[in-house]
Formats: C-alpha cells, sequence, structure tokens
C-alpha cells in the first residue's frame, strides 16, 4: 500500500492556534485497546471529521476529549486545557453532543436549556437572552415551550444543539450527529451546523460514519480504525491520494462459479469485493479493465446486466487505507438506533 | 449550591410531568393498606360445626343451646345436628363442616357427679386461622358453661385473669398503616429515584450533565435530594390519606403530624441513601427492576410492618435489626396508634440517622463521575 497522504506530525509544544492537541492517547478495556496512541491537532475555526466503522473507536476518543473517561495514556490538551488534570477547565471550554440523544422528553426545549445554563453557571439576565437566541438559531422558537417528547428526531438534535451552546463553548463535539435521522433532517442539521459554527466561530471535532457527512461538512477528515488514525488531511486531497483509481460495480447474470477470483485476475485491478451476482472493482488503468472486464465475460458467455464507472469517494479512500470498504461494517443497525445504550 | 439545585428543578419538573409514576408509586400501598387490612384485620365468621349429642340430658341440652346462642349472636359458627357421628365425620372430611363437637354418653351424669365431664371438638386442621378460630370460641363457651355451674365451696374453682387494654381496640387496618406508609417511601425511592436513575443512565442522559463542570460532590446531593423530596411527598399522602382510610383517631393533630412528618423525612433520606448506594455501580436497566421485588419482600415483612417481630425466627431478628424499615415501622406504629412524644421515636430517628450516614459514605465512595 502506498503511503498515505497523512498529517501525523505533532508539533512538541501547543501552539497557541491549536484549539485540540492529541498526543499519543490511548485507551485500553481489559486486553482490548479502543483507541491506539493517536495524535491530531485541530485549529481554531476548523472542523475535523473523524470517520471510521461503528466500534472503530472514534466514541471512546470524544469522550477522552470531553473527560466522560480517562485516557490509559497520552494526553490531550483542548483551549490549552489538559483533560485529565484540569477537567473543569475544558468542561467550561467545550459543548459537547454526545451520540444518544440526551435531552429531558418529559422537559421543553427552553426547560432543558435553561437547566444546562444553570449547571454552568450562566447569569439568569444572560441565560433568558441566549436562551431565546439560540432556539431561534435552530428555529424551535414555536417549539420552545412544548415537551421534547413531541419533537421529531431531527427537532431533537437540533434542541442538543442548542443546549450544548447554551454557556458560549468555544470549541464543540458531536458524536454522530445524524445517526438515525432521514435524509432531510440530516441535511437539515448539516445546514444549522455550518451557519452556527460560522455565526460563533466555533471549532468543531465531529465523529461520523457517514462519507458523504464527512466530505460535505469537514475541512480535514482522519481515518479511524481499530483504535488507530489511519489518514488525516483534507477530503480532497485524501481522494487525490488515491487519484487514478476507478471504481467499477458490475451486475452479472448469473456469475459463474469462482468469478470473483477470475475478475482479480484481469489487468489493472486491485481489489474486487461482492458475491452473487453484483461485484467492485477498483482499478489504476480504468479503460483497461473495463475492456478486459467485458471481453472475458463475452468468452465466458456471461451476460453484464449493468455497469457503472465512478469518480473516487471516501470509500475508496478508506478501502486504500484499510483494505477494507466502510459500507460493509454498516450493514447492522447501528447501535444508537437502540433506545438503551449500555455505557462501560 | 446552583448546580445542586438545577438537577433538583430537573428530576422535579420531569416529576411533575409524569403523572403515571405519581399514581403508581402511590396505589400499591394504598390498595395494599386497604386490601390486607381488611382481608387479615376481620374476625373469622360463619364456620360449619357439626353438633352430635350423643348423651340427651339436661346439661348436655344447656350446651347445645350456648352453640345455638353462639351462632346467632357473634356467628362465629353455625350449628348442624347430627345423630350419627359416621356421618358427621364424613361431612367433616368431605369439608362440609370446619368441625364436630361431640357430647359423649355420660356426659350429663359426669357433670351432676362432677366428675370430670368432657365434649370432644373434632376440628379441619388444615386452616391454622380457622382451626384457631374455631377453637376459642369453642372454648369460651365451654368456660361460660362452667361459670353456670355452682362451686360447691363458693369459692371459684379457678383464678381467673382480668385484662386491661391501654388503648382503644386496633383494627389490623390501622396496624398496617405504618408499614404502609414505608413502603409507599420505598416504591417511590424504587421508581422514582433507581430506576429512573439507571434508565437514565442506560439512554445516555448522564453524558449530557456529566460533560458540564458540576462536581461529584453536588452530583449526589442533586440525586439525593430530589429522591427524597419525592419520597417525602409519597409518605405524606400514605400518613394522611392513610389515616382518614383506616380511621385513626384525631388524624390531623398538628404535633403528631409534625412527628410523623420527620419520621418520615428521615426515613426517605435513609431509604434514597441506601438505594443510592446500590445503584451507584449499576448500568443495567433490568437489575433494579428485579431488586424491587427481592428488597420488597427483604425490607418490608422482617420489619413487623405485617407481623410482630417477636414471633420471627433467630435469623430473621437478625434482619430485622439491620432493617431500616424496622425503625420507621417502629416510630410511624407509636405516633399512629400511642401518639407517644418525641422520646419514644428517638431511638429510631437515631438509628435511621446512623444508617444514613453509613450508607451515603457508601455511595460516595462507589460512585464515579466518569462514565
Amino acid at each position: 500500500m502506498s503511503a498515505p497522504a497523512i498529517a501525523r506530525d505533532v508539533p512538541r509544544e501547543t501552539a497557541p492556534d491549536v484549539a485540540i492537541d492529541v498526543r499519543h492517547i490511548t485507551k485500553t478495556f481489559g486486553t482490548f485497546t479502543a483507541v491506539d496512541a493517536i495524535s491530531f491537532t485541530v485549529a481554531p475555526g476548523e472542523i475535523l471529521g473523524l470517520l471510521g466503522p461503528n466500534g472503530a473507536g472514534k466514541s471512546t476518543l470524544v469522550r477522552m476529549l470531553t473527560t466522560l473517561i480517562l485516557p490509559t495514556s497520552g494526553s490531550a490538551l483542548i483551549a490549552g486545557a489538559d483533560v485529565v488534570t484540569h477537567p473543569d477547565d475544558v468542561r467550561r471550554a467545550i459543548g459537547v453532543i454526545p451520540q444518544a440523544l440526551t435531552s429531558d422528553l418529559e422537559l421543553s426545549p427552553r426547560e432543558n436549556l435553561s437547566i444546562f445554563a444553570k449547571l454552568y453557571g450562566v447569569p439568569r439576565d444572560r441565560r433568558r437572552v441566549l436562551i431565546g437566541e439560540l432556539l431561534e438559531s435552530v428555529e424551535l422558537t414555536d417549539w420552545a415551550d412544548k415537551p421534547v417528547k413531541m419533537l421529531s428526531g431531527g427537532m431533537r438534535r437540533r434542541v442538543e444543539i442548542a443546549r450544548a451552546l447554551v454557556h458560549e463553548p468555544r470549541i464543540f463535539f458531536l458524536d454522530e450527529p445524524t445517526t438515525g435521522l432521514d435524509p432531510v433532517s440530516r441535511t437539515g442539521v448539516w445546514d444549522m451546523l455550518r451557519r452556527i459554527k460560522s455565526e460563533r466561530d466555533l471549532t468543531v471535532l465531529l465523529t461520523t460514519h457517514y462519507m458523504d457527512e464527512a466530505d460535505k461538512l469537514c475541512d480535514r477528515i482522519a481515518i479511524v480504525d481499530h483504535g488507530k488514525l489511519i489518514a488525516l488531511d483534507s477530503p480532497t486531497r485524501l481522494k487525490a491520494a488515491v487519484s487514478g483509481i476507478t471504481s467499477l460495480e458490475v451486475s452479472f447474470a448469473p456469475a459463474p462459479p469462482n468469478w470473483l477470483d477470475d475478475l482479480t485476475r484481469l489487468p489493472g485491478v486491485d481489489s474486487v469485493t461482492g458475491d452473487g451476482s453484483l461485484f467492485r472493482l477498483t482499478s489504476h488503468t480504468g479503460a483497461a479493465t473495463t475492456r478486459a472486464l467485458l471481453d472475458e465475460a463475452a468468452d465466458r458467455g456471461v451476460s453484464v446486466e449493468s455497469i457503472s464507472v465512478a469518480n473516487t469517494t471516501l470509500d475508496d479512500v478508506f478501502l486504500h487505507f484499510t483494505g477494507r470498504q466502510l459500507r460493509d461494517h454498516l450493514e447492522g443497525p447501528a447501535a444508537a438506533d437502540s433506545p438503551f445504550i449500555l455505557r462501560r | 449550591m446552583h448546580r445542586i439545585m438545577a438537577m433538583v428543578e430537573r428530576d422535579l419538573r420531569r416529576f411533575r410531568r409524569s403523572p403515571v409514576l405519581i399514581v403508581m408509586s402511590l396505589i400499591l400501598p394504598l390498595f395494599q393498606l386497604v386490601i390486607l387490612g381488611y382481608a387479615f384485620g376481620g374476625t373469622v365468621k360463619h364456620l360449619k360445626v357439626g353438633v352430635v349429642d350423643q348423651d340427651g340430658g339436661v346439661p348436655a341440652v344447656k350446651l347445645r343451646e350456648l352453640t345455638v346462642a353462639i351462632a346467632s349472636n357473634a356467628r362465629t359458627f353455625e350449628t348442624v345436628s347430627y345423630s350419627d357421628p359416621g356421618q358427621a365425620l364424613t361431612a367433616l372430611r368431605t369439608g362440609r363442616l370446619n368441625g364436630v363437637l361431640t357430647i359423649p354418653p355420660g356426659f350429663s351424669r359426669r357433670v351432676l357427679a362432677k366428675d370430670e365431664p368432657r365434649v370432644a371438638l373434632i376440628e379441619d386442621n388444615t386452616d391454622n386461622f380457622v382451626t384457631g378460630a374455631l377453637a376459642a370460641s369453642v372454648t369460651g363457651m365451654v368456660d361460660a358453661y362452667n361459670l353456670h355451674e355452682p362451686s360447691t365451696s363458693g369459692i371459684p374453682a379457678a383464678a381467673t385473669l382480668d385484662v386491661v387494654e391501654v388503648y382503644p381496640y386496633v383494627p389490623y387496618i390501622q396496624y398496617l398503616l405504618a408499614g404502609s406508609i414505608l413502603l409507599s417511601i420505598f416504591t417511590m425511592v424504587m421508581i422514582g429515584g433507581g430506576i429512573i436513575f439507571i434508565d437514565d443512565k442506560a439512554r445516555g442522559l448522564h453524558e449530557g450533565y456529566l460533560v458540564t463542570p458540576i462536581t461529584k460532590l453536588e452530583l449526589i446531593l442533586g440525586f439525593n435530594i430530589s429522591g427524597a423530596l419525592k419520597a417525602i411527598l409519597a409518605g405524606v399522602v400514605l400518613m394522611t390519606v392513610g389515616s382518614v382510610i383506616a380511621g385513626i383517631p384525631n388524624p390531623f393533630d398538628p404535633a403528631r403530624l409534625l412527628r410523623l412528618l420527620l419520621v418520615v423525612v428521615m426515613t426517605s433520606v435513609a431509604l434514597i441513601s441506601m438505594m443510592f448506594m446500590l445503584m451507584a455501580r449499576m448500568s443495567d436497566p433490568l437489575v433494579p427492576r428485579a431488586m424491587f421485588g427481592v428488597l420488597n419482600t427483604l425490607l418490608y415483612f422482617p420489619s413487623g410492618a405485617v407481623y410482630p417481630t417477636q414471633a420471627f425466627p433467630t435469623w430473621m431478628r437478625v434482619l430485622s435489626k439491620v432493617d431500616p424499615f424496622t425503625y420507621g415501622v417502629h416510630a410511624l406504629k407509636s405516633l399512629l396508634l400511642k401518639n407517644t412524644g418525641f422520646g419514644a421515636i428517638a431511638p429510631d430517628l437515631l438509628y435511621l440517622a446512623l444508617f444514613t450516614a453509613v450508607t451515603m459514605t457508601i455511595a460516595t465512595m462507589l460512585f464515579r463521575r466518569t462514565l
């Protein structure tokens, strides 16, 4: 595998313009290493996305950075404060949207925001003004006094976004902010995040397993797999790192036995996945591979039902760096869909 | 302080919007008070007793007249006359009779000769409550019969006992009220405290406030104050409504209400501390639900709420000694049934305070501010 375009060089001293500085942070549970010596920095105003499948260690990493669990080793400075030695300074500087929807369902959005403003010690006068502004900002003014349980999933997520901003933090952590939302609500949350981020000059670190989310929202993407940081760069540069690769998605009717092995032997093919009748190939000689594939199918008397040629996606990037496709990990229901998420 | 109050406000606002929780926490103890109070508090009546008179003499007739008098007045039992003892015993074995009173041949002769006359009561002893009631009634009847037989010396044949009761008669429903108040507090502590706490934890709600600057002590105090307030509310409702239902004399005596409130507060704080200690490291929402029944049995029944602790075997008396319910029940019974002063309940309050201190200390040591 070729060397990826990874920005792993971490400065020895935290520069003033670094919002998040993570150094060799590790978390083990017994013999299992959930996060394995990950290091990166996030600049003020930047949106960094942690992209990886379920179980990659993204949420564990975010929980360490938001003081919810202690690292086994390594360190992290958030707004200049150490997550282990000065957790309260970190907590005052950050707004967090956990993976689960954590608003109190019986309370209204206004009450949820008010309780959290009190927990952060926001003065009464400022509280009243700020809560009104935030509810307007997330377009929930009309629903401000209805119980949260009456709100849709997208609206509840917006309540959480407003709640996490109630003490005017500088750094925003979002753990899979759109998991479980329908496509329209997801787009709505993206638009809202972009707007709020620019209005409030926030630094954002979000985790996602949606490639389109990472692609559209993030300035840089960190690909995480098996607790390790695999690659870190802008979406454009990550895709450029695997440029020249063409993705072919071909449907046969039907595919003969050992067809996957035959496809693997075609000229220029880097990888083949699939079974049944649908196969996905990546190739560094797209046109030659396509011609060879059609010839092979004709020679073997295999009927090609459809063929599509795709540009490089983040899935290709993930495949390139990990040897597996991201979507293979996402077939099962996401843990967040369950009403009960057991915590360690 | 403002963070503690924010936690309390959050919990009480949620509680106010959950009428089902409020009703369910109060309904179980109220139902238990009324159903158990009347089910166990009543006098056993309308038992069927076969009377076999194999004597037929005047003293035997007088004894039979006494059985008819009981059947007409106390109604503990109704009589059915049998001439054949075999038929009466068959009726007893087939469940048509609860007992057979046999007046043997020669009974009248022995009475007149003062030669230890005897009658026999053959009982269906599969139900101890029925057996006890029947034996007590027939024994009383025979004692009454003996009183009518003059002593030859003019001096009573045996010593008699006169019982003087200090307090008015206490129906069982009043006896049970103290336990029901404890049960209402415990139910609220379990449902409104333990189960909601673990459900919130399992749903990830705790993550929301663990990322705020709230301290461990503020969190613990917030949880416990709101839990105790809900439990006190449940206890006060049962204390007042239950007193009226059970017919406690002068239920709204202000001095007694204040002492009752003190016991309810101390018990609520003790039980919420115990609950918090048990839940501090728990995360599975099924566990508190499973624990509900177990704890209910372990705490409620050994406390003396439904039966005197003096009747318990040694191991159960030990359990009763450490059970906080025991002290709550004792204090509430003292106030509800005897309207005692503070001195009589002070040892109970002292134990509840010590229990709170121990469980709260352990809970604080077990509680983790991180996930």
